[in-house]
């Protein structure tokens, strides 16, 4: 039997992977519980003393839970597809010597997604504990709500490195996080509702898969209605996905096998 | 066709208008130590990176190992070994790992690829440098780990760009000596070099590329012989006397080169060509004789020198 092309990137990555995992764990779970501490306990006694922002009776821990999960499982995929990319592909080359191999550029931008998507996954699996242990969610409730959170991180992934690969040098990165990714996870409905928004920013924020995310997890994890129907949600984040990993393979082609 | 492992026709690379490899043709046959000799922008690597099938040729055609590399790419390379130009290892990883990963994307086993990295650590004397990060090695050293990971596959075929610039008198001649062992297992090889003693020591054929294109085509002995006379004196001139000679050697020899700070005159007499030159009063700084070599064949075969 011989392993799939893209599962063989997948592989290498984990052989990395094996050099920092203790560290990543470590901060894995670190994150939502100072997240949570932070903004969900600490924050939350001021918000819930003066008003309900969910449905009744769900309180801002409950809430801001689920959202923290997608915005962390947003900014790990980004991360993903950022300055690791641009090493590999200018800095170290290292994909030079992957391409040299029997893998093609396909398989490697598949496999860098698959990789990316592994990688939200643990990040999400961390998290989900977490939620379970400060009570926000039942296991089945927090594992539901993992779903969208590793779509979105997936999504972001393919994105981002669809944004780095046509990049020459790494300015634009930091400003890509400065005013995509900070911004998406402040404004998109991760720590308030959208509605508190100015109206004309609304459909901004509806237009960013934070916010589907966020409101697939929401309904899933505390069952809130959403705002929008599931099925456009689900539908946006798969199509985030799917056009991402594209628009990632053209440009690595022209780059990379020149 | 014939028992040629590579087969190219007509074989162009254009990068944009640009043309960096100009319509070659040549032959690489089983079991022979075939070299591409050229100065900078010859377009060696690109000739190497079509033949690897990581760059996609423009025009002519091209077989390698009877497959076609713009459609069987992945089968091709899986029998490929590569030295690219740049090692592009991960430095952050140690030797093990980056000879792991990368024998990982030719899907070996586990417990063979972990034999196999022990066996190519030894071959290019790494041992003890196999759990070190590849950041903590010198650059010949760095060179060897990637040798060692173009031969993770066992290939058919190994591809070397310029396998030892930027590596000293003594890191070359271990790399020579170890390339020296696999041409005697019977490994095909491909090497491009600038340097004409690693030339001359290791291919059994070469072609000699300038500006794309192919200007000679032979044995090393089989190009000297042809192209230049067996002997060279040399002739090392103080600062701007060579200026003042005013085209004489050329008129008194009729196979002279003129460089910038020495004359190269080809003769098959250098006594009595050294006694011509007295007796013409020419007092040159240095004299140098030696016998004729590539450098010398590129020499007359484009007026320029290989390293500048
Ligand atoms: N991706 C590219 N885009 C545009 N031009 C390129 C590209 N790659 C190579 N070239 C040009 O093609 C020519 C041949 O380059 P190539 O790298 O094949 O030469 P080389 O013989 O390997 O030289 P060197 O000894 O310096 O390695 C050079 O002029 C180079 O600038
Ligand atoms: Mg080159």
């Amino acid at each position: 039997m011989t392993t799939p092309l893209s599962v063989r990137v997948v592989e290498a990555e984990l052989r990395t992977y094996r050099r920092t995992w203790r560290g990543s764990v470590f901060t894995g779970f670190l994150n939502p519980i100072l997240y949570l501490l932070a903004m969900g306990v600490g924050l939350g006694t001021l918000v819930d003393e003066n008003l309900s922002v969910g449905a009744d009776g769900i309180s801002y821990l409950a809430f801001i839970a689920p959202g923290l999960l997608v915005a962390t499982a947003m900014q790990t995929g980004a991360g993903e597809g950022a300055w690791k990319v641009m090493a590999a592909v200018k800095w170290r080359q290292t994909w030079h010597a992957t391409l040299a191999t029997p893998v093609g550029v396909g398989s490697l931008a598949l496999g860098q997604i698959y990789w990316s998507t592994l990688r939200v996954a643990m990040v999400s699996a961390s998290f989900a504990v977490v939620m379970v242990l400060f009570g926000v969610a039942s296991p089945p409730e927090a594992l539901g709500a993992m779903v969208p959170a590793i779509l979105v991180g997936a999504g972001m992934a393919a994105v981002t490195t669809a944004f780095t690969v046509r990049l020459q040098t790494d300015a634009p990165l930091a400003m890509y996080f400065r005013f995509v990714v900070i911004p998406m996870f402040l404004f998109s409905g991760v720590l308030f509702p959208i509605t508190q928004l100015p109206a004309w920013l609304q459909p901004v924020a509806q237009a960013t898969p934070v916010f589907h995310g966020v409101e697939l997890a929401r309904m899933i994890a505390l069952g809130i209605t959403p705002s929008v129907s599931p099925w456009i949600s689900w539908f946006y984040l798969a199509a985030v996905l799917v056009v991402g990993t594209v628009l990632v393979i053209a440009p690595l082609r022209r780059r990379l096998t020149p | 066709m014939s028992d040629a492992l590579i087969q190219a026709t007509g074989l162009t690379k254009r990068f944009d208008d640009f043309v960096a490899v100009d319509g070659i043709d040549f032959e690489v046959r089983q079991g022979e130590t075939f070299g591409f000799l050229g100065p900078n922008g010859a377009g060696k690597t690109s000739t190497m990176r079509m033949i690897s099938a990581v760059s996609p040729i423009t025009e002519g055609s091209l077989s390698v190992l009877g497959l076609n590399p713009a459609t069987e790419g992945p089968r091709l390379r899986a029998r490929l070994g590569i030295v690219p130009q740049e090692n592009n290892l991960d430095e952050e990883l140690t030797v093990r790992d980056n000879l792991y990963m990368y024998g990982r994307y030719f899907d070996i086993p586990k417990s063979e690829l972990n034999d196999r990295i022990k066996e190519l650590v030894e071959f290019v004397q790494l041992t003890e440098k196999i759990d070190a990060k590849v950041d903590a090695l010198s650059g010949g050293m760095k060179r060897r780990v990637t040798i060692a990971r173009g031969l993770i596959n066992n290939p058919d075929l190994y591809i070397l760009d310029e396998p030892t610039t930027g590596l000293d008198p003594q890191a070359r001649h271990v790399l020579w000596d170890r390339l020296y062992r696999l041409k005697q297992r019977g490994i095909t090889l491909i090497i491009t070099t600038h340097y004409m003693d690693e030339a001359e020591q290791l291919c059994d054929r070469l072609v000699v590329m300038d500006k794309g294109k192919i200007v000679a085509e032979g044995s090393p002995q089989h190009l000297i012989e042809i192209y230049t006379p067996r002997d060279v004196v040399e002739l090392r001139f103080p600062i701007g006397v060579l200026e003042t000679l005013n085209g004489k050697i050329e008129e008194l020899f009729d196979r002279t080169e003129i460089l910038a700070d020495r004359a190269l005159i080809y003769t098959d007499d250098a006594e009595r060509m050294m006694a011509t030159v007295h007796e013409h009063g020419m007092e040159p700084e240095t004299v140098l004789a030696r016998r004729s070599t590539l450098e010398d064949v590129f020499l007359r075969l484009t007026g320029r020198t290989l390293v500048d």
